[in-house]
């Protein structure tokens, strides 16, 4: 029996090794929604247009942080198998020492994207990811409900919370027994770190680390941001929203049982598709502030594209990653997946503004949009959020009061902080 | 004196024989272990001992062979402070350690528990005689042969709060008022994955003990009935401590396994406090954080604590593996 296994796991290594030929590439992808139908049809492009490489696409989970223990796993046993991966904006400081430089093979192109985009795949003078799409949330709300309750958009985090009641509490009576006012994700995951940076950051509490690497985290607004936020759970907000990602909240949403979700442009396509409930009857605005004269603020997210040093095809990989990232390419995902695109000048193409308007549009929210501390924290920023999310997390399931929170999460991060980041 | 010298040969050759055909067969065995114990020691011993090494230095993920050696650091430091007070810090004093080795022993013990008297009962069913029963003894394995990751991810879909079958089972039966995020609350979501574990697990420990049930003599039972013992007492007094041998083992199984629990949680609870064990932890030290060394740690503890506990328990329970009794 264990001969037999043992002779069968030779005969499958020996037949791995068989097929291996120049150019056959592995492209790791986690993405929400119809992310993967649209690489596969990205992938099919390029293999007409090089026939010579072979190029399949490996899945993964949808959860950030389950992509990346693996990945970081796969890149520290310098795993060949893979050769490009769909790496978070967050990563790169991570990475780095894992993937190729791209400076010397971009420089031609690099011109055309964001600077701020491409400053943020830069870790020690190192391109290490070609920017991919960008993403920066926005507040999607029910213009049809909205309309019937004669309410505007909310422009503060309390207005939300009372539209969203009196309309929630308006169509339950109504008989819609499924009805809730406000979904966002509240799992323990960097998900929730991204929701909680901009209760803080619109409330003026800052932004957890600031770039000069102060830990600015416990203050008076900070704390009354995440308890505005604990409020919401079980009231506006299902209880299971603290088990919930992007797709959990978009589920809700789709199926026209909320008023107000809080997510990334892709819901946007998805939820105008042909099988949602809330189809034409949404429309998508900032995210709300604490106060009247605060700023609003959207976490920057984005998915970039990066070869692994060890990949044994350099040259495929990095045509691949160029041919993923290049305007034409960009332009349809714009349009089909309502995806931002990183090229400036994709988003004055009369194409995309008569076929996906909202990518125009969507320039306000991108504006605001404020980074994780994944620059000053660096190599701890993986923890740095997860003490976090943590602290939000127990606030919210009712483990501790903000305040208590986040003067605990003060003194973790301060220990982890060391002497410097 | 040659008579002598010739039963002293005859009596000396006699266990030599013997002696030298036990030889060549433990020869014979050694050869055929061989094969397994090197797979074992390639695959279990040899990463152990690795694990074991990388708890003692401070090894970053990023450069597994540039860690350096810093002795027992990972498990406890102290620094004094300039005031006199000392600061202890490492594993042995990290509360959301302690808090995963509470998480996983409430776990282990309460779903072993539960699943040893669910089992039995299985057990004694499925043990009378009835039409079909080699069908629903079949039938009774299906959850133990569903991969753990499929599972828990069918009931998380299973106990969804929203979308839920479980919620909309219970809500018209009128068990529930309202939806219950079953995974999602502190309160529910250790109970959630216990019953998915018990769900899981059960028909393993059934199985087990009917095993043990099988080997009970009938002859027992019939002069039982013929001096009119109640059945209750028939069970306790005989059907126990006949089957007790095989539900030992059964039980340590179960043990080891409960200790390491780390897929259903991992996939069916959100990663907080509530539920996190000591395998969902260090594999959050190993791999998410940049803390490699001390995920080892966490892991070495988590091999000594189950090595201990099953000595214990073998040796507390007088257990023996080849289905007799001490």
């Amino acid at each position: 029996m264990k001969m037999k296994s043992l002779m069968l796991g030779l005969l499958m290594s020996v037949s791995a090794v068989a097929t291996v030929q120049a150019a056959d590439l592995q492209i790791v992808l986690g993405d929400t929604g119809t992310g993967l139908q649209f690489l596969q049809g990205q992938v099919e492009r390029y293999m007409a247009a090089n026939p010579e490489d072979k190029v399949t696409i490996v899945p993964m989970p949808s959860s950030t942080s389950d992509q990346f223990g693996q990945y970081k796993l796969w890149l520290a046993a310098g795993n060949t198998d893979i050769d490009v991966y769909t790496t978070d904006v967050i990563w790169a400081p991570q990475l780095a020492d894992h993937l190729t430089d791209l400076t010397e093979a971009t420089k031609d192109i690099i011109g055309g994207y964001f600077p701020a985009i491409v400053e943020s795949q830069t870790a020690n003078g190192k391109l290490v990811a070609l920017p991919s799409f960008t993403d920066a949330p926005a507040l999607y709300y029910r213009k049809d409900l909205l309309e019937k309750y004669g309410k505007s958009v909310p422009k503060t985090w309390d207005e939300l919370a009372a539209t969203a009641k009196e309309i929630q509490d308006g169509e339950r009576a109504a008989g819609n027994k499924d009805m809730w006012g406000f979904v966002w994700q509240g799992n323990a995951y960097e998900g929730l770190t991204c929701d909680a940076l901009e209760w803080v950051k619109s409330s003026g509490g800052g932004q957890i680390v600031e770039p000069d690497g102060t830990i600015s985290i416990n203050n008076e607004k900070a704390a009354a941001a995440i308890d505005r936020a604990k409020g919401w759970v079980g009231t506006i907000s299902p209880e299971g929203v603290l088990a919930y990602g992007e797709e959990e909240s978009r589920g809700v949403w789709q199926l026209g049982n909320a008023v107000f979700m809080r997510n990334w442009p892709y819901a946007y396509g998805l939820g105008n598709g042909a099988d949602s409930a809330v189809k034409d009857k949404f429309d998508v605005t900032t995210l709300p502030v604490g106060a009247e004269g605060d700023a609003p603020a959207a976490t920057l997210g984005g998915w970039n594209l990066a070869v692994s040093k060890y990949s044994p095809d350099q040259d495929a990989a990095i045509r691949l990653v160029k041919f993923l990232s290049s305007p034409e390419e960009q332009k349809l995902r714009a349009i089909e997946q309502t995806n931002l695109p990183t090229l400036v000048a994709t988003y004055d193409d009369p194409d995309v503004a008569a076929k996906a308007p909202i990518i125009p549009l969507w320039k306000d929210v991108f504006l605001n949009a404020v980074p994780r501390p994944s620059g000053p924290t660096g190599l701890k920023y993986n923890e740095v959020s997860s003490l976090f999310w943590s602290a939000v997390h127990d606030t919210l399931s009712g483990n501790g009061t903000g305040a208590e929170n986040l003067e605990l999460l003060e003194a973790k991060l301060t220990e982890l902080k060391g002497d410097a980041w | 004196m040659t008579a002598e010298a010739t039963a002293g040969t005859v009596v000396r050759t006699q266990p030599q024989i013997k002696s030298e055909l036990m030889k060549s067969r433990v020869a014979a065995a050694m050869w055929f272990l061989v094969p397994m114990l090197v797979a074992l020691a390639i695959v279990a011993g040899w990463p152990l001992l690795r694990t074991i090494y990388f708890s003692l230095t401070n090894t970053s993920l990023n450069d597994l062979y540039g860690g350096d050696f810093v002795g027992f650091k990972n498990y406890l430091s102290w620094t004094t402070l300039k005031s006199g007070r000392t600061v202890f810090s490492g594993l042995l004093v990290d509360p959301a350690w302690w808090n995963a080795v509470g998480n996983t022993l409430r776990f282990a013990v309460i779903s072993v528990t539960l699943e040893t008297v669910i089992g039995m009962i299985v057990a004694l069913v499925l043990n009378a005689e009835f039409k079909g029963r080699g069908i629903v003894r079949a039938a009774i394995l299906i959850p133990w042969a569903i991969p753990t990751i499929v599972s828990a991810k069918m009931w998380s879909w299973m106990l969804n709060d929203q979308f839920g079958i479980i919620n909309d089972l219970f809500l018209s039966l009128g068990i529930i008022s309202q939806k219950v995020a079953w995974t999602a609350t502190a309160d529910t979501a250790m109970t959630a994955v216990l019953i998915v574990d018990i769900w899981k697990t059960t028909p393993f420990m059934a199985l087990l003990i009917l095993a043990g049930l099988q080997m009970v003599p009938k002859d027992v039972y019939e002069a039982a009935k013929i001096d009119g013992v109640h059945p209750v007492k028939v069970f306790f007094k005989v059907t126990l401590p006949l089957v007790r041998p095989a539900v030992m083992v059964a039980v340590i199984f179960r043990l080891l396994d409960a200790m390491r629990i780390f897929d259903l949680i991992y996939v069916l609870t959100p990663n907080s406090k509530a539920t996190k064990t000591m395998s969902v932890i260090s594999r959050e030290n190993l791999f998410d954080f940049d803390k490699f060394a001390y995920g080892s740690a966490q892991s070495t503890l988590l091999f000594l604590m189950i090595a201990v506990m099953t000595g214990l328990y073998i040796w507390l329970g007088k257990v023996r593996f080849d289905g007799g009794d001490r």
